[in-house]
């Protein structure tokens, strides 16, 4: 439970971080609300030779109306994105997800870029962004550019970012009404999701995100096409993984995960009316 | 619900009275000195080097570069440290005559056999650069094939300790036969029988703290004291002194503010023999503290256990025969009472029921390539709770009738107490039909049943069921005379000192070592009730072997019935000397003396009264004292009890399943306890609420579960799933106090009451929830893929939904539906 040495760097802004990153290289990580990062270096799977700490540029926490979409940096807690008015009106899916991350005392701490960046597809936020069609801004030497949900992530816990890139911003277009439901299915309240379905619909329009069924969050598209095509929610969910790719682990077989993941696609479904 | 005569009450009573624990503010604030809080200057930090292999040869270690990094003092191997050992370290439960247990030692020397086996340690003067540096331990292994699976172990295809030859440790057996064959010929003439296995997974016993010890050389001439996270400071004391070899009245033993045990701090540790052993080689402290995944596998497990039980039952479905086997997991090693832990149990296979003299028990144990087992909340009688509670319910479906009708059948008369049961024991007391009245009315059971005809249908996705159970704790560890019996090599007293102060404050002196339990609270209560004193002006002393020199420490919920009972004598005994001091000060006859609110009165003169407290002051002048009387107030006891005790009770549990996930949702638990008097029942009832979510996490939570190398899968707390309290039920607590005949108390003790109780009730509420789908038994824990495995392979072996609510499709006599478990 002690990390291997590192250094310690603070960034005062979004241009200073990157410029410490190029730096300091390949072995330095970025530290934001640290619930990702700090268990992985205790348990020495994660050694950095330097930390750079970007948790109190506080430019980068804020949830904007945009108009279309709403942006939310990327330094916003998680907490304070559960709490939003805006994401209330405009995102209450994303909202409402992100009660489901960790316990209060993560969601204290932890923010949306963290976990996004982080990649991890057991997380509840990268699946419920990409079945929103959020895109992500990431800022790098040569200034920001724009990257889809759909192309963030490549593999598991491997993300589009480049090495001295940091994501700023999360831009999520606004629901207009749509019916969503969240469902998270796990043995204890704080543990990451068996399976979790982040889904909405609105009129012939529908997303479907699906978490921890591949080594990336996956869009469940056949599901969301049958639905396009006025297909019942029972009949859509058995359509739910067929795009995933999921692992076996101690609390589930393959076959149960995909199980599980029609199961809940069918209530998702059925309940977002 | 009822309370009966409480023997040693008044109407100004403390006893009883929930008062808040005196413990409390000190670990709310965290004020509260764990072993890892003292600060020892210039103490060295012990790291050790664990094995990553479950089994294999060490050929080579290396520790030039180790012994190089910066901060290191030493480097040691097994090898390097065999001089320091007089014996290795001891088991102290040789449970037969035969018994093979492999030589341990705190450091392996040729062979690691399991992942997490210490094979060398560094002393460093920070922790850091202790942990960077074990890192640079170069130890050269030689994997050899693991042994997990415990009939994989009994078949000896890999045998772990070749110097002994088999895998197997031992076998115990106990039989009781009114006439040779009673056994067989009940089982030959039964008209119902049951036969049922059951499998206790490995369960780690987690406690808040991990384990921390720190080693302190005294001023010239050898003396230590040991600092330490454990249970028994007075048991470690002795076992140190024998394994090292040192003289034992120059260890003293502390066990500071210690954050839980369950068990597993019931031990004699190969950290605390080096701390003890490298300090007096070094002259300076030498600590350790326990990282939380390290204690995942370098603490003891418990259960780990194959149980065959089977029933022979006459034509109304009373018992008349019972067959067990058992087939143990020791682990790597035998530790302090690895052996003895199923023996536990072997003395309540027939539950709260009446059993005539046709009883076979017999238990294997076999060592596997595993972290070793021991002593874990209930320490066998959990896991003998939940074979017999088991096996009822099928009883009650292939007899046709409701779990609850063929307990009643069943259970011990009321009247029939003291009971002698098949074993030779006398249960104490006991009135089970009126806990299970009051739990079945607690927990609405005519309503459930009721519902389940509504709800459990054709279809339903959604299913209720109700589960119970009924146990004895079987507490009070133990008659010595008992103990010898079993081939314990140590007694089952407890020792009390109760010291009127000369300002009349009163200090008592226990050899019981609470570490949660709430000892400081409970005894001052006593000593208040006896001494007609102030809680608040009674300090409690213990867990100090300079302090409080004789003791045999807390488990087995023995700490109240036994310590607690000589605390109580030790104040009787004050009281009887100070009656004379009394009769002397007031020129009376000591036998006209009556002793009530903390002072003595002379019968039938009311004016003529001596407060204790000025007796006390007479004591410490000794001006005045009746000739030949030794000055002080105080008074000592060792209470060797005469039996042990029989809290017993019943639990209920609704549940609801959701057929499509396997998700078991608990909608209400009801936990009915008898423990005899309470003396606190606010202690009672945190005891009982921690058991119970105990046991409902070996239930539905936790397991540890290895991989085919004998890996650990759930070494961290993502992994094995400790529930919060957001993931189990309040519980609903109702009570009957049946005093204990036995002690001048009535009490009885609670510390495993919950544990034992629930893991049965869920799993039959469960199994109950999903008869009608053909289930009939759920491995634990009973997780929502295990749920959903179940009643997968129920319906594909029934050729699908069977319906109706709680029919009995395993059952010959399936025509009394809607009340049968299975």
């Amino acid at each position: 439970m002690i990390p291997a040495k590192f250094d310690y760097v603070r960034a005062g802004s979004a241009e200073e971080a990157i410029r410490l990153i190029g730096e300091h290289g390949d072995e330095a990580k970025f530290l934001a609300g640290g619930h990702s990062l700090l268990p992985l270096m205790k348990l020495r799977l994660a050694q950095p030779s330097v930390l750079i700490d970007i948790g109190r540029i506080r430019d980068l926490s804020y949830i904007e109306d945009k108009g279309d979409y709403v942006a939310i940096g990327a330094l916003t807690r998680h907490h304070d994105v559960e709490h939003s008015d805006v994401l209330a009106e405009h995102a209450p899916l994303l909202a409402h997800a992100t009660k489901h991350v960790g316990d209060p005392q993560v969601r204290h701490r932890g923010t949306i870029g963290g976990s996004l960046a982080h990649a991890d597809p057991a997380s509840d936020l990268p699946a419920t962004t990409l079945a929103l069609g959020a895109t992500y801004v990431a800022a790098g030497p040569n200034g920001t550019r724009e990257i889809a949900a759909g192309d963030f992530y490549e593999s598991f816990m491997t993300s589009a970012l480049a090495p001295d890139e940091l994501l700023t911003e999360i831009r999520v277009p606004k629901m207009n009404g749509a019916k969503w439901n969240f469902q998270k299915f796990n043995r204890r309240a704080l543990d990451w999701a068996i399976v979790g379905v982040a889904a909405w619909r609105n009129g012939d329009s529908a997303g479907i995100g699906l978490v921890n069924m591949a080594g990336t969050p996956v869009l469940a598209t056949a599901a969301a096409d049958a639905i396009a095509s006025g297909a019942s929610p029972a009949d859509a969910a058995e359509h739910a993984a067929d795009e995933s790719d999921p692992q076996a682990d101690l609390n589930a077989s393959v076959e149960y995960r995909v199980h599980l993941a029609k199961v809940l696609t069918r209530r998702a479904l059925e309940a977002a009316v | 619900m009822t309370i009966t005569d409480q023997p040693t009450t008044t109407s100004t009573s403390v006893i009883g009275q929930r008062l808040l624990r005196k413990e409390d503010p000190a670990l709310l604030t965290g004020e509260a000195r764990f072993t890892d809080d003292l600060q020892l200057p210039g103490a060295l930090h012990l790291i050790v080097a664990r094995s990553p292999y479950a089994h294999a040869r060490i050929t080579r270690i290396d520790t030039t570069a180790a012994a190089a990094a910066p901060g290191v003092v030493a480097v040691y191997t097994g090898a390097d440290l065999t001089d320091l050992w007089a014996a290795p370290m001891p088991c102290a439960w040789p449970v037969t005559d035969d018994m093979k247990s492999p030589a341990h030692y705190p450091i392996a020397v040729d062979k690691a056999n399991y992942v997490g086996d210490a094979v060398a340690c560094i002393l460093a003067t920070t922790n850091a650069e202790g942990r960077d540096a074990v890192e640079l331990i170069d130890v050269e292994y030689e994997p050899l094939e693991a042994v997990v699976g415990l009939e994989d172990a009994l078949s000896d295809r890999i045998i772990i300790h070749e110097d002994l030859g088999t895998n197997a440790s031992y076998t115990w057996p106990l039989v009781v036969e009114e006439q040779e064959g009673a056994v067989d010929r009940a089982f030959a003439d039964a008209a119902f029988t049951v036969k049922e296995r059951y499998v206790q997974q490995r369960l780690i016993p987690m406690a808040m703290e991990p384990r921390a010890v720190a080693a302190v050389p005294q001023p010239f001439g050898g003396d230590i004291t040991l600092y330490t996270a454990t249970q028994v400071p007075h048991i470690l004391k002795v076992m140190t002194a024998i394994t090292l070899g040192i003289p034992e009245h120059q260890l003293r033993v502390i066990a500071p503010a210690v954050g839980g045990g369950f068990g597993s701090k019931l031990n004699v540790y190969a950290e605390e023999l080096l701390c003890t052993a490298l300090s007096r080689k070094h002259h300076v402290p030498v600590r350790w503290t326990e990282e939380r995944s390290e204690n995942s596998m370098a603490t003891v497990h418990g259960r780990g256990q194959i149980q065959d039980i089977e029933l022979a039952a006459d034509a109304e479905g009373k018992l008349i025969g019972l067959r067990v086997k058992l087939l143990a997991d020791m682990g790597a090693y035998l530790q302090l009472v690895t052996p003895g832990v199923p023996l536990l149990g072997a003395f309540l296979y027939a539950g709260v029921y009446h059993l005539p003299k046709a009883f076979s028990f017999s238990c294997t144990s076999v060592f596997t390539n595993l972290t070793p087992t021991d002593a874990y909340r209930g320490a066998g009688r959990p896991e003998a709770t939940y074979a017999i509670e088991r096996a009822m319910n099928r009883l009650a479906a292939a007899v046709g009738v409701d779990p609850r009708e063929i307990r009643r059948r069943n259970y011990i008369p009321t009247e029939a107490y003291p009971y002698e049961a098949y074993t030779g024991l006398t249960y104490d007391s006991g009135d089970h039909i009126k806990a299970a009245d009051i739990a079945a009315d607690l927990a609405d059971y005519d309503g459930i049943r009721a519902k389940q005809k509504d709800q459990n249908v054709e279809g339903s996705t959604k299913r209720i069921g109700i589960g119970m159970c009924s146990y004895f704790e079987m507490c009070g560890l133990a008659p010595s005379r008992v103990l010898a019996s079993l081939n314990y090599s140590a007694g089952g007293w407890e020792a009390a000192t109760v010291r009127v102060l000369p300002t009349s404050k009163i200090q008592v002196v226990t050899g019981t070592t609470p570490h949660g339990q709430g000892h400081e609270t409970s005894w001052s209560m006593i000593a208040a009730e006896k001494l007609g004193v102030a809680v608040e002006d009674v300090d409690v002393l213990h867990s100090d072997t300079a302090i409080s020199p004789l003791g045999l420490d807390t488990y087995g919920s023995r700490s109240l019935p036994v310590g607690g009972v000589a605390v109580a004598m030790a104040c009787d005994k004050v009281i009887d000397k100070a009656k004379l001091i009394a009769a002397h000060q007031l020129e009376a006859s000591a036998e006209d003396l009556e002793f009530s609110g903390g002072s003595f009165t002379v019968a039938g003169s009311p004016d003529k009264t001596l407060p204790l407290a000025a007796i006390a002051f007479e004591a410490f002048t000794a001006h005045d004292l009746p000739d030949g009387m030794e000055p002080n107030l105080e008074a000592h006891v060792t209470y060797d009890p005469p039996n042990f005790s029989w809290p017993f009770g019943t639990h209920m549990c609704v549940v609801e399943v959701d057929t499509e996930t396997g998700s078991v949702d608990v909608l209400k638990y009801v936990a009915v306890d008898d423990c005899g008097v309470q003396i606190n029942p606010l202690i009672v009832e945190g005891q009982v609420h921690g058991g119970v979510i105990q046991g409902l996490a070996q239930a539905l939570f936790e397991g540890a579960v290895y991989d085919a190398d004998g890996n650990l899968q759930t070494a961290t707390l993502a992994d094995y799933l400790v529930p919060a309290a957001s993931d189990v039920p309040s519980i609903t607590l109702g009570h009957s106090v049946t005093p204990s005949p036995t002690n001048q108390l009535g009490v009885k003790g609670v510390g495993e009451a919950g544990t034992i109780g629930a893991a049965p009730t869920v799993i039959n509420a469960i199994v109950d929830a999903l008869s009608g789908l053909g289930v009939t038994d759920v491995k634990m824990p009973a997780s929502p893929i295990n749920v959903w495995t179940a009643i997968a392979e129920a319906t594909a072996s029934s050729g699908g939904d069977v319906g109706g609510a709680a029919s009995a499709p395993d059952t010959s006599t399936s025509a009394t539906s809607g009340e049968d478990d299975q």
